[in-house]
């Protein structure tokens, strides 16, 4: 079985997760990144025509704001041509399967998909069903993998704390539902990051969880002792009430970041979330918008992160 | 017509026959093994030098999609695959559309099958109507119709009074329930092993307790009830110990595995390949070791093909949304062959799992090539490779797992109540 994100030649194909995706690739995304980012005065993004000609399509069969807006921002960045597709209700409500859209759109001349899926592996199926010349980037799939996500996130921790070898890491929340945090834990191990811990009720946590390399703690102060970083995760609103969790009360009690847990972790610890924030569940308003929070570096960086991997993308051989 | 197979290796388990021996078949019967018998006149020869004879496989879970589903597949294909793939006798659960619920319904089927005149098809019906679970069907009557057995197939039965209800009906006329383990509440959106896959993919999860809990009702009942309770495609390893100990408690309880599980385990889902979204879904490598230990010791009686054919627009999705289910009769025969070539068991051995054994689970006189047996006869080459290549499938179904892979074990002639019905 070959890797389905590498061409022949070991280059990025398509981006599809962070699980098993290179570590040098990973270093070549982060460090082109970094040259978008104009760190002279505030975050500024620099512009680069370097997909000058070439069309990226959003296929997002699922609602999103932010991630289809920063994808769009990042290509125009480029100097691609950006189409928008909000597939969610339109085609498959009138029948069209999914393989049908994709021959659509590959008949329409695409060099670039970005795609967002409610279903885990669709990304998968969409790279293996498009024409050979054209790039899928995974804009969440399902349950499964967030890539993109997860790489800004890591170009965040490396911003602020320079290297990956000697942190200590904690994901909180939602784990079982979350692609952010299965890419998220794929990229740490991935860079070397030590110690990946995982905090949540065992509701939220899938089986063997431990076996992706993490170190699995239901108390929250426990968890967060000693910690560099902070990812937090969004807890969807449907999993708030149920057989996963009593109320939204009780989880902002003993999983909802506070100052007072925040006081277990580093000093210099910093605070991340994906987006939207549920301020007063998952995160109290004093730690969103306090001193250790970089929420908003996240979305900058989040753009330079993905042109970096678009222009990757455009760069490899056919 | 008088039938003389010439020089094969003959292997019956029942009989315990494994020799180089000729079989002499007359009216439709087994006539003689060995030495024609007196006054035989020969009117057609096979030459089975090279090849082994064995009696007719029997899958007890083929679904043949008719009536309802003919998208899927049609009982014109499915019964070309069945010869094809050696198998002289199967069993077609019950859900279909309309699901096998009437007397009328089952007579239609027996009869198309009976006009093909390919392998022998034994309806399973449904234990209660529209496989909803709230009312039992007619089933002394559906018996009289051609029905061996009665099941939910993959529908769930969870009120416990109705399956108790059932399963007192069927014992009182001496009827088998069979059933697949699946508490639908832990199974509810489920497409995976609750394992490490699962996990890695993000794919919604079905964990063993599912298969075991509704075991352990099923096999509390049928103590309680005295029905003869047949088992369905068991998954999981803790299931195997279930149905082992309740063996040897003595309780009449017999169990089969899908050949896809005997082989494959959650990690061949590989990069979300929704050829290996089957139900129940394919677990863990120990559950796997289990299941094989199981059917060596004998806790497992048969190895059935679960033959479900899908159509490629159900199945070219992504693996949550890619229905259930696999191509499978034309596969039985070689992936029971190369078990027994990694497990190291006689030939005679192996295909007693489907053979001799499922025979006994049907309770029918079929699966053995003893004088005077229906003559339902399976010859093939146990050398010969072939690639798995979904167009050259018989079945209208063409999704498997086992998509390219090269096999072992080729059916050459197929022989269903003495007619020569697939030769190649």
């Amino acid at each position: 079985m070959n890797n389905p994100q590498l061409n022949k030649h070991g280059e990025l194909q398509h981006l599809l997760t962070t699980e098993g995706l290179p570590v040098t690739i990973v270093r070549e995304i982060l460090d082109r990144a970094a040259t978008f980012v104009d760190v002279s005065d505030g975050l500024e993004i620099n512009n680069a025509p370097l997909l000058q000609g070439k069309s990226v399509f959003n296929v997002f069969f699922e609602n999103s704001t932010r991630t289809r807006t920063t994808f769009e921002i990042a290509a125009k960045r480029l100097s691609a041509d950006v189409v928008n597709l909000n597939i969610g209700a339109s085609s498959t409500s009138k029948g069209e399967t999914l393989m049908d859209t994709v021959d659509n759109l590959c008949a329409m001349h695409a060099d670039m998909f970005v795609v967002r899926h409610g279903q885990s592996g669709a990304a998968h199926f969409i790279a293996k069903h498009v024409d050979p010349g054209i790039h899928v980037i995974n804009a969440g799939d399902g349950r499964h993998a967030h890539p993109t996500q997860a790489l800004l996130d890591m170009f965040t921790i490396r911003h602020f704390k320079k290297e990956f070898h000697n942190l200590r890491v904690a994901i909180v929340g939602d784990v079982l539902h979350s692609r952010v945090a299965r890419s998220q834990i794929s990229a740490l191990t991935t860079l070397g990051v030590p110690e990946v811990r995982v905090i949540a009720p065992k509701t939220l946590l899938p089986t063997l969880v431990e076996n992706l390399g993490v170190k699995v703690y239901h108390d929250m102060a426990r968890g967060l002792r000693d910690v560099d970083v902070v990812l937090m995760l969004r807890l969807q609103n449907e999993r708030m009430q149920g057989a996963a969790l009593p109320s939204a009360g009780e989880y902002f009690k003993y999983y909802g970041l506070t100052e007072e847990k925040l006081a277990r972790a580093k000093q210099d610890v910093i605070v991340m979330h994906p987006g939207p924030m549920n301020r007063g569940i998952e995160i109290d308003s004093s730690v969103a918008d306090g001193p250790n929070s970089v929420i908003l570096s996240q979305v900058t960086f989040g753009i330079a992160v993905r042109m970096a991997v678009m222009s990757m993308l455009a760069g490899v051989s056919k | 017509m008088n039938i003389h197979i010439r020089g094969g290796r003959l292997i019956d388990p029942k009989n315990n026959i494994d020799e180089i021996c000729d079989l002499f078949i007359m009216a439709d019967k087994i006539a003689a093994i060995g030495v024609a018998p007196q006054g035989f006149v020969t009117k057609l020869v096979i030459d089975a030098h090279g090849l082994i004879v064995a009696p007719g496989l029997i899958d007890l879970a083929a679904r043949l999609r008719e009536p309802g589903y003919e998208y899927m597949a049609t009982l014109e294909t499915e019964m070309v695959a069945a010869v094809a793939g050696g198998v002289t006798s199967l069993a077609c659960p019950p859900d279909t559309d309309p699901p096998l619920d009437e007397p009328g319904l089952v007579e239609m089927l027996k009869h198309r099958a009976r006009i093909l005149n390919q392998a022998n098809v034994y309806p399973v019906g449904a234990l209660t109507m529209g496989l909803k679970g709230h009312e039992l069907t007619e089933m002394a009557e559906l018996v009289d119709a051609g029905c061996i057995a009665f099941s939910q197939a993959d529908a769930p039965l969870t009120d416990t009074r109705v399956l108790m209800r059932a399963m007192q009906y069927a014992a009182t006329f001496g009827l088998s329930v069979w059933l697949r383990p699946q508490d639908s509440f832990l199974a509810k959106n489920g497409v995976a092993h609750d394992g490490e896959v699962a996990t890695r993919c993000g794919l919604p999860a079905i964990p063993v307790c599912a298969e075991t809990i509704a075991l352990s009702t099923m096999l509390a009942l049928a103590q309680e009830t005295g029905v003869k309770l047949h088992i369905c495609r068991i998954s999981s390893a803790a299931g195997v110990e279930m149905v082992r100990s309740a063996k040897q408690q003595g309780l009449p309880v017999t169990c089969d595995v899908s050949m896809n599980h005997v082989h494959l385990s959650e990690m061949d889902i590989g990069y979300f390949d929704p050829n290996c979204h089957l139900s129940p879904p394919l677990r863990s490598m120990r559950d796997r070791a289990a299941l094989r230990a199981g059917l060596l010791d004998g806790t497992i009686d048969a190895i059935c093909s679960n033959h479900a054919p899908v159509d490629d627009d159900a199945k070219q999705l992504p693996f949550a949304e890619a229905e259930a289910g696999a191509t499978g009769l034309e596969l039985l025969l070689p992936l029971i062959l190369k078990w027994a070539r990694e497990e190291k068991l006689e030939l005679s051995e192996a295909l007693a799992k489907a053979t001799l054994r499922p025979a006994q689970v049907l309770s029918l006189d079929v699966g053995h090539l003893s004088i005077g047996a229906n003559a339902d006869v399976c010859i093939f080459d146990p050398d010969m490779y072939w690639k798995v290549v979904p167009g050259a499938l018989k079945s209208q179904g063409k999704n498997t797992p086992f998509t390219g892979h090269e096999v072992q074990g080729r059916v050459r002639y197929t022989l269903v109540n003495g007619q020569l019905v697939y030769q190649t």
